[in-house]
């Protein structure tokens, strides 16, 4: 039961970083009509600025705002010089240059910083453990992280509903003449969306990066994975995002965790490890392909 | 107008040949292994051409099709060197290493896989297309990483390439005269297939759907018929693509992959016959020529590919052919 529970935090922080990710994708989906593969690359940069950071003030809190920093930075620049060219183009000269953004961005990355992986220090306040009712013994730092999702969810949530600039937003993403008509600077209404897209994924990577490590290519396997999300959740809506990040990161790891050991129930152990954690890789596709039959445009999309 | 049309895809073709016909005369097998790559790249990019360029489906999941032919290639092989049956329920199997055995299989596998794949995307448009056809290709990926048998994470090597009666594949030009004699076949079924009925309503469906429907024709079995014919290609390029290396890997299902062959299509133009041969070829010279002088020439690739998207829209064969027709 222990075990279980703990499966299911981890779920529940492997989909709050996932819900980063997806956040700032469906945005720029939603009111640009952009598919950004460079997504990833931006998780990346965060991830390697946040290291980069920690390491030089020997502070892990300087390390996250420079994650922060650097990532929207970077997004707004790369909107300004290359994406804002793109809104009027089909989606495939979006994909191409994009994919063309990545390998600038990868190679550009290991050029600065070699390739070998480098790994922060937590901070002491989260480094330990923390018992949670009930006794089990959970990491602080991955609670930190379930904690941080669910703030800028609900922060994305006032942000796009009750301000003015999510109103100007929700304008852009219905009707981008009229809203240009009335008055609003729609270029850097779209840079500063582009930008906050770009900050939180900078945010997911500096996260990620402190679990796990910092290298090159880090962010394509999540970029993927955000894609599933939105692909599950509709494009444009940030609750489909949540929704969607939660659904696929407890499949994923629920799936990981449980499958093997249902198929050990009939089957010798080695081969059901194979077969189950085969499978188990398998699952949020599978997923994602039931959503698409029942629902094509995703569970909150609207448009295709 | 067919004919001028047909005559720049006739020159990228030939010149293919002519560098790989001057390489092995002047002592360059090197070459000729470059020039073979350029004709398994292109017919991978042929086929994704078809739904691509002529579909208007901008499938990013190609790898998937092509990594499965590569990998049915390995594993008949790689069963006709141990001698154990491939499957012996409901019947008996056994590996293979005939090429002309291998090919229908590879060709069946990825068609059934672009069958499944296509029937569930295709109920999509526009991004979201493009992002399941990406998530199921990565679907693949992650099970070829995680399924021990068939080598996992480290591939799968064959130590000896397939044969074909009456050739010596092992001979670096006879092997490119397989593949591009391969090449060269498809592209004139595409052609064949592009100007028949068919690929009129296909890029008719592409141009406004709302019309075709209008007059009576279903765009989904179109598209759907399409996106098989694309996948076979390219399971077929796979096969090929494995007996070059003798050695296949998830890599090859990898979504870099796809964007490679994505990058071929579009570089060379997307929709023209011979576009993605040129763009195949163009990709393969950068990167022999770029690879010595940097290890970062990826992000001159990048920064290339920028450029060429941003100003020149049409691909190199557009830019080279200016406004002619497309064939």
């Amino acid at each position: 039961m222990l075990l279980l529970a703990e499966q299911v935090l981890n779920g529940l922080q492997y989909g709050m970083m996932l819900f980063l990710m997806a956040a700032g994708l469906t945005l720029v989906f939603g009111v640009m009509g952009l598919i950004n593969l460079a997504h990833g690359s931006l998780y990346m940069v965060g991830a390697f600025a946040c290291a980069a950071v920690a390491a030089a003030t020997g502070s892990f809190w300087l390390g996250l705002a420079a994650s922060l920093a650097a990532a929207a930075a970077l997004g707004a620049m790369v909107e300004i010089v290359v994406i804002r060219r793109l809104y009027s183009r089909d989606h495939l000269d979006q994909v191409l240059a994009t994919f063309a953004l990545i390998l600038v961005f990868s190679e550009g990355t290991r050029w600065l910083f070699g390739s070998f992986p480098l790994y922060l220090s937590l901070p002491p306040v989260l480094s330990g453990a923390m018992t949670l009712p009930g006794g089990l013994v959970y990491p602080a730092f991955r609670l930190a992280i379930i904690f941080i999702g669910a703030m800028v969810a609900v922060g994305l949530f006032w942000l796009i509903g009750r301000t003015r600039l999510g109103i100007r937003i929700r304008a852009g993403e219905a009707d981008r003449e009229m809203i240009a008509a009335l008055g609003v600077d729609i270029a850097k209404l779209y840079t500063m969306v582009f930008a906050l897209g770009a900050a939180l994924a900078g945010l997911a990577g500096a996260l990620v990066g402190s679990v796990q490590s910092v290298q090159v290519g880090m962010g394509e396997p999540v970029l993927i994975l955000a894609f599933v999300v939105i692909v599950i959740g509709g494009i444009g809506s940030i609750r489909g995002a949540l929704i969607g990040a939660l659904l696929v990161g407890m499949t994923d790891t629920l799936g990981k965790a449980l499958l093997p050991g249902l198929f050990a129930r009939f089957m010798e152990a080695s081969a059901a490890t194979s077969v189950g954690s085969a499978l188990a890789s398998m699952l949020i596709y599978v997923l994602m392909a039931l959503v698409l039959i029942w629902r094509p445009t995703g569970l909150y999309g609207a448009r295709a | 107008m067919r004919l001028t049309g047909a005559v720049p895809n006739f020159l990228v073709f030939a010149a293919l040949i002519a560098v790989a016909v001057i390489a092995d005369l002047t002592g360059n097998p090197y070459i000729v292994t470059l020039a073979t790559k350029v004709a398994i790249f292109g017919l991978a990019g042929v086929g994704l051409n078809l739904a691509l360029g002529y579909g208007g489906l901008v499938s990013f999941g190609h790898a998937a099709f092509f990594g499965l032919g590569g990998y049915v290639a390995a594993i008949l092989a790689s069963h006709a060197a141990s001698g154990a049956p491939v499957v012996t329920f409901p019947f008996t199997m056994m590996g293979t290493n005939e090429m002309l055995a291998i090919w229908p299989f590879a060709i069946l596998v990825a068609g059934f896989a672009a069958l499944v794949i296509g029937a569930l995307s295709l109920r999509t448009t526009g991004v979201y297309f493009i992002m399941v056809t990406l998530a199921f290709a990565q679907m693949l990926y992650y099970f070829a990483i995680s399924w021990p048998t068939y080598g996992g994470e480290d591939g799968l090597s064959f130590y000896v390439r397939n044969t074909f009666s009456g050739a010596n594949t092992f001979a670096p030009l006879q092997f490119f005269g397989i593949c591009a004699a391969v090449l060269g076949i498809t592209m004139i079924l595409v052609a064949l297939l592009t100007q028949s009925r068919f690929g009129l309503a296909l890029r008719a469906a592409k141009e406004n759907e709302t019309r075709v429907i209008a007059s009576g024709i279903k765009p989904f079995a179109i598209r759907l018929t399409a996106f098989v014919l694309s996948g076979m290609v390219a399971g077929l390029a796979g096969a090929l693509f494995a007996d070059l290396n003798r050695f296949v890997s998830p890599a090859m299902l990898s979504w870099h992959m796809s964007g490679e062959i994505m990058i071929f299509v579009i570089l060379g133009g997307v929709g023209r016959l011979a576009g993605p041969v040129a763009g195949a070829a163009v990709f393969i010279a950068l990167e022999y020529l770029l690879g010595p002088v940097s290890d970062h020439w990826q992000a001159l690739l990048g920064l290339m590919l920028i450029l060429i998207v941003l100003f020149a829209p049409k691909g190199l064969m557009g830019l080279a052919l200016g406004r002619r027709g497309h064939v």
